[in-house]
């Protein structure tokens, strides 16, 4: 079951791509200029290593399991999985990755993916409905929490959808921009946060960054989707870039790798 | 004096019903023999305690062994929700079950404690989530030597730990390598510790690299020798996860009468680890051996009279 492909608008030749991929893809260009990078489960897995292969070779990937400077041989199935420690400069107990790596201010970017998201990018990945009698029970925190607090700066991957992009979420699991930019900034200084917050989101649609008043503003809009279909899939009227960026398409390399180097079996871009 | 045992015996003498019981590796390392043979003994109300629940506590709560869980990621990492605990969680089918959740960083702290004797662990999460109102054991602190507040979790302290290791001596000495995640924190923290081995070695082999040892035998009470113990999870340098189970096992957990058929074909039809591996078949189990060697080299320790 594959989703449809488009072609890039005015870029005549080059290959058709999928949603996921143009996600991926623009997720991964993101890290650029990134050193220490706290990678999530899921779609944040996979973005990141297409980062490592591409934008940002210098890239440490830090995986909560307890390993730091990973170089997985193949896309690992799990943060868990075994090829993040065959090679990796440490691999070290979860107290210490999460005390001296995490809390001790080493991680540029925490990485994280979310059931649902606000305005202010505070991500819910825990209950949807009430805590006590949950509709759908998800994970949970994980780590997500205190990465979100921890970490200098937090990317968020998520597909584009009425439920994932709320105006107000379940549950607030790990904590953005809280009601606004001003008093986040205020509570982070008081409470001592290492955090900004969150910087960027990535969707199937397009990317996001954060306003002076700190809501989610459309910066870049993918290749082949809409303003309305932006719209469409979000639970309030998001702020739009003036002029808004068209993000370009993934390149043949970019492709290539995720085809046949990362997720040659589509788990990830199906 | 040895404390090889079986598994039959180490569950018998060192798990009770109602108690707290954590049967830690964080993907790496998860005991699921001990897990099947916790649910062939018929435990009932249980307090399990793990970061991920995964596949093994979905297996457990679907068998009725437990009440409880405490725990900081729910989920089938890499592929998708645990459908018996969410039945029980979402529709209280056949009953409903207690949550205690934490975060990844909570829990470890909550080890941490147990394990050093102290009344709670600070660290800085928490702040402006719903996760205190969750549960209420989360609790703000103010700092005794200034003006910050942070937040507090409480000493876990299961009554048995479970871990699985790639060695240890008879005397349960342990060692492991690979992906640690909070199986030290969580032995020293126990009031009896079951370590489940791959290999059993010489004490002389313990000795030789005393760095790789992650809790001596002190601690332990009983040492079980069983190969291929931790699958479908793996063992670094030994096997794979299984991934295919991983993903079957979301077929199978959707509906209670597959999750049940299939209790009763891999875990009470089974008299243990080592037909389960035999039932597997050796095309299988070949399959998920690393496709090559990684040795790590070799350290001088020097000899110093």
């Amino acid at each position: 079951m594959s989703e449809p492909r488009v072609s890039a608008v005015g870029s005549e030749g080059a290959a058709a791509f999928s949603r996921s991929e143009m996600m991926i893809v623009a997720a991964a260009r993101e890290l650029a200029g990134q050193r220490v990078c706290f990678v999530g489960v899921g779609l944040p897995n996979i973005a990141v290593n297409l980062a490592r292969l591409t934008v940002a070779p210098e890239l440490e990937l830090v995986y909560e399991s307890g390993a730091y400077g990973a170089k997985p041989a193949r896309l690992p199935l799990s943060i868990g999985d075994p090829t993040i420690v065959t090679g990796a400069t440490a691999v070290v107990s979860m107290f210490e990755l999460f005390s001296f790596y995490l809390q001790g201010g080493l991680v540029d970017v925490g990485f994280l993916g979310a059931a649902q998201i606000d305005r202010f990018g505070n991500i819910n990945s825990t209950v949807i409905g009430d805590y006590e009698h949950p509709k759908t029970r998800l994970p949970g925190s994980g780590g997500a929490c205190e990465i979100a607090i921890n970490a200098r700066q937090v990317f968020v991957i998520m597909r584009q959808s009425k439920r994932s992009f709320v105006e107000r979420i379940d549950f607030r699991t790990s904590p953005g921009n809280l009601g606004g930019a001003e008093a986040a900034a205020r509570i982070r200084r008081e409470e001592g946060w290492l955090g900004r917050g969150p910087s960027v989101v990535v969707t199937d649609l397009g990317i996001y960054h954060f306003d002076d008043a700190g809501e989610m503003r459309l910066d870049s809009i993918h290749p082949g989707a809409t303003l309305e279909q932006i719209r469409e899939t979000i639970g309030w009227e998001p702020g739009v870039a003036e002029p808004l960026a068209t993000t370009p398409a993934p390149t043949p390399e970019e492709l290539r790798l995720i085809r046949e180097q990362l997720d040659p079996e589509g788990a990830y871009t199906k | 004096m040895s404390k090889v045992t079986s598994m039959r015996d180490a569950v018998a003498a060192f798990v009770h019903d109602g108690d707290i019981v954590a049967i830690e590796g964080f993907t790496h390392l998860i005991c699921f023999a001990a897990g099947h043979e916790i649910i062939r003994q018929r435990k009932r109300d249980l307090t399990l305690a793990r970061l991920t629940p995964d596949l093994i506590y979905d297996q457990m709560v679907a068998a009725g062994t437990a009440r409880k869980l405490v725990f900081s990621w729910l989920g089938n990492p890499g592929v998708g929700g645990l459908h018996a605990i969410r039945r029980r969680v979402e529709d209280a089918d056949p009953a409903p079950l207690e949550l205690e959740e934490y975060s990844h960083f909570g829990m470890v702290g909550r080890y941490t404690a147990g394990a050093s004797n102290l009344p709670f662990f600070p660290l800085r999460s928490y702040f402006e989530t719903d996760l205190p109102k969750a549960n209420p054991l989360i609790r703000p602190i103010r700092s005794p030597f200034g003006e910050e507040t942070v937040y507090a979790v409480p000493p876990l302290k299961p009554d048995v730990t479970i871990v699985h290791a790639q060695r240890a001596d008879a005397d349960g000495n342990t060692q492991m390598w690979g992906l640690l995640g909070c199986q030290k924190e969580a032995a020293f923290a126990a009031e009896r510790v079951i370590v489940v081995v791959e290999e059993l070695v010489e004490e002389s082999v313990i000795r030789a690299d005393p760095n790789r040892t992650v809790f001596p035998g002190l601690i332990v009470d009983a040492v079980v020798v069983e190969p291929f113990g931790a699958h479908p999870s793996y063992v670094q340098g030994a096997y794979d996860r299984d991934n295919r189970f991983y993903r079957d096992w979301d077929a199978i957990a959707r509906e209670a009468s597959t999750t049940q058929a299939w209790l009763d074909e891999w875990v009470y039809g089974v008299s243990g680890r080592a037909e389960y591996v035999e039932k597997l078949g050796a095309e299988r189990v070949a399959g998920l051996r690393p496709s090559g060697e990684a040795p790590s080299g070799s350290v001088d320790y020097g000899v110093y009279k």
